[in-house]
């Protein structure tokens, strides 16, 4: 069986029909859009019919509210400072403990800089509490920034809900939606939300090209400052054939959603089910019952997960982990942490994520292959015992640490 | 995915000696709390003549953390305890090929692991003596509480500093935020404030920035002055360096002893070359002296 990839929530494969519609655009309308000759002519058209397709996709009122950026981690960070910037005497930001690091890093720093970061913390199942969120708004704050969706566990937050509180208070609400876009509907102008992330490698368009929506009478200072591009609000010689690209991926993405939320949610449940019907000691994190139709999270207690994606990859199946030592980092991930699974669950956590291109079959194969891989492990670790694990783990296997 | 050598794959693919020694009388149990990884080592060791029989790993950890306990196993069966106490992580990595910087925390538990099971053997109890730290320096594997430690204990005041005492930030330099950081933590619990136009404090000899360009003879002379200043550091690695050629900008050098071959070898190449263009305030090329033949070559034809 040919390579099987289950790693989309990292990055997807670029759609052929969007290869095809960016080809021009590198070799005969390379012109640059501003230029007045044949060989940027249809340039602009092009930009323009992009922002209505990103626009369809997200359900947003003008498509002037589309600013492209280079990725999703620009237009978190543009959003942030933005609104920092629009409003000096507001020294507060409201976000999660679960954020992906574009958003969690600026924090930080920004935090070092004065600024009171409140970290919503998430329960077991990575849910918000609402309450206590309401608590937090107040008049002091710049801006609240809360993801649609876990990129680990795929829990969907309640943003439109939030976004409602926060507009309440006057305050503005911007939210990290690279894993939502294209995996369930949105309609952001039945909405509160004043600033929303995506990005085009997460749906089937190239790395390097993301938007920015800016809700039309946001206040708004620009994070690159130079030409009049995107209406003067992220300068900088478009990316002419990525736009279009990402485009086309959103049309695509529209196509597609009710597909995403019915053969691949299918592919998905079947693949968790398998998994934690013929493999003891595994639970799926997150919350089961609200979440994206392509991601599972399993963890696999008693082992490791770059171990098993070590194996996994062998076996010719992508996937990824939350362990530390898949990130180089020195901590298991910070959304397991969040949720308090605990260590030695945390650690053999694997995300299995879904595309429109997987097939049934392929998860037939991961079914195969991954309870052999599991007890290959476990047969390694001084925390199992046979057919099981060892009786009081944790006592019974307890080294000194360094 | 992270670079493993093929030795490493070898061990985690076909691990050797996995599962508890049946009649063990030598256990050590031992984690990495940096990174979650534990390790139990069991040994069978003869009484009469310490040596150890039978050896035995359960390890719940990375792909180079089961390859570390795998390869640790090979090694150490058939020595005898006094000998297998000598053995460093560098001869767990060494043995492995070489393991990412990031890696080398699973090389000393498995190092860690062998003292605590005999101790346990010895009737002794095993102490720690080392406390791990967020990783820091990527070139040179230096953590976090290694760089703290440093500056409390030399009064270490610029990044510069931190670079002449443990050499992190020699080399691609891209930590030097991180490094700064620590330094504004620590200075702070002194009561002192981070400067970081300060003068190196702890600099032993300053070298003087040279204004006028430079003769040629100058310039061996400094370069020689500044290999001298490194030496210290590299010998303690078990290395050295020896200057062969100066043409021009350009200074070939020999990496000797435990610098030859090493995986950092280009890295501290390059931490010199950084460290003679900051002295000497010109452009330097340091190139191994092995490339010299090419040039050579070049000049005949």
């Amino acid at each position: 069986m040919a390579d099987i990839y289950l790693d989309n929530n990292a990055t997807t494969k670029v759609d052929h029909e969007v290869v095809d519609v960016m080809i021009p655009y590198f070799l005969e309308q390379y012109g640059n859009p501003s230029s007045i000759h044949k060989f940027a002519d249809g340039v602009a058209r092009g930009l323009k019919h992009a922002r209505q397709q990103v626009q369809a996709l997200i359900g947003c009122e003008h498509d002037s509210e589309i600013i492209f950026t280079s990725c999703g981690t620009e237009s978190n960070s543009t959003a942030l400072l933005s609104a920092i910037k629009a409003q000096p005497n507001k020294k507060e930001i409201i976000t999660t403990t679960v954020e992906h690091p574009a958003i969690l890093t600026l924090c930080e720093h920004l935090e070092k800089e004065g600024y009171t970061i409140h970290r919503l913390p998430v329960d077991k199942a990575g849910r918000l509490n609402i309450e206590s969120y309401k608590k937090l708004l107040s008049d002091q704050v710049a801006i609240v920034s809360v993801m649609w969706a876990n990129n680990e566990t795929g829990t969907i937050f309640p943003v439109a809900e939030m976004a409602e509180l926060a507009h309440a208070a006057g305050v503005m609400f911007h939210t990290d939606a690279v894993q939502a876009v294209g995996k369930i509907p949105m309609m952001l102008q039945d909405t509160k939300i004043d600033m929303l992330s995506l990005s085009g490698h997460k749906l089937h368009a190239p790395k390097g090209i993301g938007v920015l929506y800016l809700r039309r009478g946001t206040r708004y200072r620009p994070l690159l400052r130079g030409g009049h591009q995107e209406r003067g609000r992220r300068a900088g010689t478009e990316n002419s054939a990525s736009i279009v690209g990402l485009g086309k991926a959103c049309e695509l993405a529209l196509n597609y959603i009710e597909y995403e939320n019915t053969t691949v949610k299918e592919m998905r449940d079947r693949l968790e089910k398998g998994i934690t019907e013929s493999i003891p000691h595994c639970f799926v994190t997150g919350d089961l019952y609200n979440r994206l139709p392509n991601t599972t999270d399993i963890a696999f207690e008693y082992i490791e997960g770059e171990s098993i994606l070590m194996l996994l990859n062998k076996a010719g199946i992508a996937a990824s982990s939350g362990s530390a030592c898949t990130s180089g980092s020195l901590e298991p991930s910070h959304v397991m942490r969040a949720m308090d699974i605990p260590y030695t669950a945390a650690h053999g956590t694997i995300r299995f994520s879904f595309s429109r291109y997987n097939t049934m079959a392929e998860v037939d194969e991961v079914l195969k292959v991954m309870p052999g891989i599991v007890a290959t492990l476990r047969k390694l670790s001084p925390y199992w015992d046979g057919d099981g694990p060892v009786a009081n783990p944790e006592q019974a296997f307890a080294p000194t640490y360094a | 995915m992270w670079d493993y050598s093929d030795k490493v794959k070898e061990h985690f693919f076909n691990p050797k000696n996995a599962g508890a020694v049946a009649e063990a009388n030598a256990t050590g149990e031992v984690g990495s709390i940096s990174c979650g990884d534990a390790l139990r080592l069991t040994l069978k060791v003869d009484d009469d003549t310490e040596v150890i029989l039978e050896a035995g790993f359960q390890t719940f950890g990375c792909g180079s953390a089961i390859a570390s306990s795998s390869v640790l196993t090979e090694m150490i069966i058939g020595m005898t305890i006094d000998d297998a106490l000598k053995i460093t992580n560098q001869d767990i990595a060494g043995q492995l090929e070489g393991l990412p910087p990031e890696k080398m925390h699973c090389s000393v538990m498995g190092r860690e692991a062998l003292q605590a099971a005999i101790a346990n053997y010895r009737g002794e109890v095993w102490k720690d003596d080392h406390e791990e730290g967020a990783l820091i320096c990527k070139c040179f594997a230096i953590d976090a509480v290694m760089i703290e430690e440093m500056v409390w204990a030399n009064k270490l005041r610029t990044v510069e500093d931190v670079t002449n005492f443990t050499k992190a930030g020699g080399g691609c330099a891209s930590c030097h935020e991180d490094i700064e950081a620590i330094l504004e933590k620590v200075l702070a619990e002194k009561g002192e404030k981070f400067d970081p136009t300060v003068a190196p404090a702890a600099q032993p000899e300053k070298i003087a920035a040279v204004k006028a360009p430079l003769t040629n003879l100058q310039r061996i002379k400094k370069i020689e002055e500044v290999l001298e200043s490194l030496r210290p550091s590299l010998l303690a690695d078990g290395g050295d360096v020896e200057l062969v050629e100066v043409i021009g900008n350009t200074a070939y050098v020999n990496m000797t002893g435990a610098c030859n071959g090493c995986q950092m070898a280009a890295m501290t190449i390059s931490g010199i070359q950084q460290r003679l263009m900051e002295v000497m305030g010109e452009f330097i090329k340091v190139v191994p002296a092995s490339e010299m033949s090419k040039l050579t070559q070049v000049e005949v034809a």
